[in-house]
This record gives C-alpha cells, structure tokens and sequence, in this order.
C-alpha cells in the first residue's frame, strides 16, 4: 500500500492528456517566489531545499494530493517545512492566519 | 573525509537498478526499479536527495548517470518503435553491475 | 478578501496560508516583501526567449551547438543568459531520433529558460503516460512519429534539466536569428511539438 508513493505515477493508466494553460493568479506566483527565495538559488541564505518540499508534498494523503492544486500542495508544503526548521512554530502560524483572517472580516464591514 | 564517492560505472556499462523498495524521499522511480539498462553518461556528483530531503547534507556526493532502457524492456505490452529508449537520472547507490 | 480576480470572494485556506507565512517570514527578518515583488516580477517576465534564443543559435552555429551537446550550462552562459542553479542537457532531435521530456514524479523543468511550466506537464495523464506510451501522448498533442524514428523519453528524476534542440525545418534558408527563434515555441523544447516555418 505504501511501497509506492502516491506521486511516484510514471506508467500508470491515465486520461487523455489535456492541453490546459493556466494563468498563474498572484498568489501563486508569490508561493512560486518563497521557494525561490527560500531555497537561496538568487544567492541568499538557504532555508529549505527542493528536495524538503517534494518530500512534504509527497507525504500528503492521497485524496489530498489529487484534490489540491499544484500551488495548494506547495503552499502547505513550504509551511510546513518551515514549522519543521523552526522558522516558525504552529501557534505563531495558527495566531497569524486568524489575525488575517479577522483583518478580511474587518475589511468587508 | 572524503566527500565525494567515485563512479562506478562508465558510459556503456550495462546496469541493473536495484530491487528495493525503502520509506523515504527516493528519486528513483518506482517504474524503473529491478531494470537492466547502459549508462548514457556522468553526469556528475551531487548531494543525495534522500538525504537532503531529512535536513541532512546529504555528504559524501554520488555520482549521478543517466541510464538508457529499452521500452520494450521496461514494459511489456510496449506499443512503440523496437528501438523506443527510455533516459533516466539515477543515483550510483541505485545502481548495480548487470 | 479575495481581489486578485476582480470577484470579492473570501480567502481560501490555501490564499490565507500563503499571506500568513510570508508575513510570518517578513516580520521574523527572513525576507522582504520587496524581495518577493521583484522574485515575482523575474518569473513574470521569463516566458520561452531565452530557450528559443539558445535553439536559434545553436540552428545557425554548429560549433555553438555542439558545444550546447557536451555541456548545455555553459553554453547558456556563453549566451550571456541568466540561468541560476540550472544544470542543463540538451538532447538533439535528428531524422532518426525524437526526444521528450517528462518528470514523472514532480514537475521538474528548466525554469529559468522556458519560464514556469504548462498546468498539462505537471498533470497526472502527462506524468504517468509520457514514459509509457510516449507516441500516443505525442499523437494527442498532434505529433506523429514514423515508426522508423527512435522516440527517446528523457525522464527528469535527478539534479539535470532539458531541453529539446528540435530540428531546423525547411524553408527557413538564411533567417536571422532572431526570426528562427521566433518559431521556436515551447513545446518544441518539451518535445510535443516541432517548429513550423510557416
């Protein structure tokens, strides 16, 4: 059951290949540019490697994996190699995200 | 400490992925495991993923090859050209003379 | 709220991660939001130019192209192009041998010369069948291999990225290169398509 990854697909059966373009929305671009950044290819510190995103991508749950979008899985698996290297700590992250969730609110008052 | 583990193999040398299937971050796939192909090329020594991937330096290097496989080797229902080839990255601890 | 698309719509959990980390990160001195604009703005202005332009000239300078075949690095840099951390391998199309690229277990690709990937080369029909049935994947994309050309997948599993070197076609006799890289796309350097002089 896990001797195969859930990302490890190469010859496996599948649809037909849809030639879909996406057009990239900011915050995918700005996920896009954290892991540039954070993996210090433009000559800075290096936080994290490429090699920790994939691996924390390739542990998301199966239907989690098919579910979320190419960036969704990158956003998750950033943070949560941050939250591994101590970056940042699940409260800091918990306390943040509903502080901007409250500013979202406030806005729309 | 040496840093670097020298190649093994030379463009040509005909070798078999190894039969294994561990937990972790591999970069092998899972389709081309147990394979017999030739090395194409060096293409260098380069910190192993697996490693790397757990926070570790991922020291001393492996060198990487690329491997030419038939696909009729590698799959059996193959719909294709007899010569079809199939160039993968593999890593030398990956790797065994065939 | 969510403007980025014009729609007022709330954030989603992913949008509200995403805002939470980088202002995580600004704060705690790791990056700046300047640093992300100007990261975001690069990637924005990197479409296929660049690989279209080491194509062109590789067309129309058979030194430079085999120097692009021992080591493609660093004949981008000949170029004078801005190609950090890639390890580049360009593989030639000939009469007798037609190449494509895939990464079947993520969505590796050379970025900094092609821009950022296609939603269809990530996509599990793509990575899953590119190595298996190649031909048919190409016959989707409207490409037809003769029988009698060797179909070589180059799977990208390791620290090397690629990039397809298609064949000059007919027609283009004395094209500057410019004009030739022009009808270079980006499927042509994937592997899914050819370049037409038309």
């Amino acid at each position: 059951m896990i001797e195969r990854g859930h990302h490890d697909m190469g010859g496996m059966s599948a649809g037909k290949v849809e030639p879909v373009e996406h057009d990239y929305e900011e915050w995918e671009r700005r996920v896009d540019a954290l892991m540039v950044l954070l993996s210090g290819i433009r000559g800075g510190p290096k936080r994290m490697t490429v090699d920790e995103l994939r691996k924390n991508i390739e542990s998301l749950p199966p239907d989690a994996y098919e579910k979320m979008t190419y960036y969704e899985r990158w956003v998750t698996s950033i943070t949560q190699t941050m939250i591994q290297r101590g970056l940042i700590t699940t409260d800091e992250l918990g306390r943040k995200m509903q502080e901007v969730k409250n500013r979202e609110t406030d806005g729309a008052a | 400490m040496k840093q670097t583990a020298q190649p093994s193999f030379r463009p040509g040398d005909r070798v078999a992925v190894r039969k294994a299937w561990p937990l972790g971050h591999i970069r092998t796939p899972h389709y081309i495991r147990g394979q017999v192909g030739s090395i194409e090329r060096v293409c260098g020594s380069f910190p192993v993923p697996e490693e790397l991937a757990q926070q570790r330096n991922g020291l001393p290097a492996q060198p990487l090859y690329r491997v030419r496989f038939l696909q009729r080797d590698v799959w059996p229902d193959y719909q294709g050209g007899a010569n079809d080839a199939l160039e993968v990255e593999i890593f030398q601890h990956w790797l065994d003379p065939a | 709220m969510n403007e980025d698309n014009g729609r007022y719509q709330p954030l989603s959990y992913f949008q509200l991660m995403e805002i939470s980390l980088r202002e995580l990160l600004v704060e705690k001195g790791v990056l700046t939001d300047e640093q992300v604009r100007a990261t975001v703005d690069d990637m924005r202005s990197r479409g296929a130019e660049r690989g279209a332009s080491v194509v062109a000239r590789a067309w129309t300078d058979p030194q430079f192209k085999a120097r692009l075949l021992a080591d493609g690095t660093k004949a981008c840099q000949e170029l004078g192009l801005d190609v950090p951390a890639l390890r580049l391998i360009a593989v030639d199309n000939t009469p007798a041998v037609h190449n494509v690229i895939v990464c079947t277990l993520c969505s590796c690709y050379p970025r900094m010369l092609l821009g950022l990937p296609p939603e269809w080369y990530k996509s599990r029909p793509y990575r899953s069948r590119a190595v298996r049935e190649p031909r048919a994947v190409l016959a989707e994309f409207g490409l037809a291999i003769p029988d009698h050309v060797q179909v070589r997948v180059h799977d990208s599993t390791a620290d090397m990225r690629y990039i397809v070197l298609p064949m000059r076609p007919g027609g283009t006799e004395g094209w500057s290169e410019e004009r030739l890289a022009g009808i270079v796309t980006r499927d042509c350097m994937i592997g899914v398509a050819v370049p037409k002089a038309a």
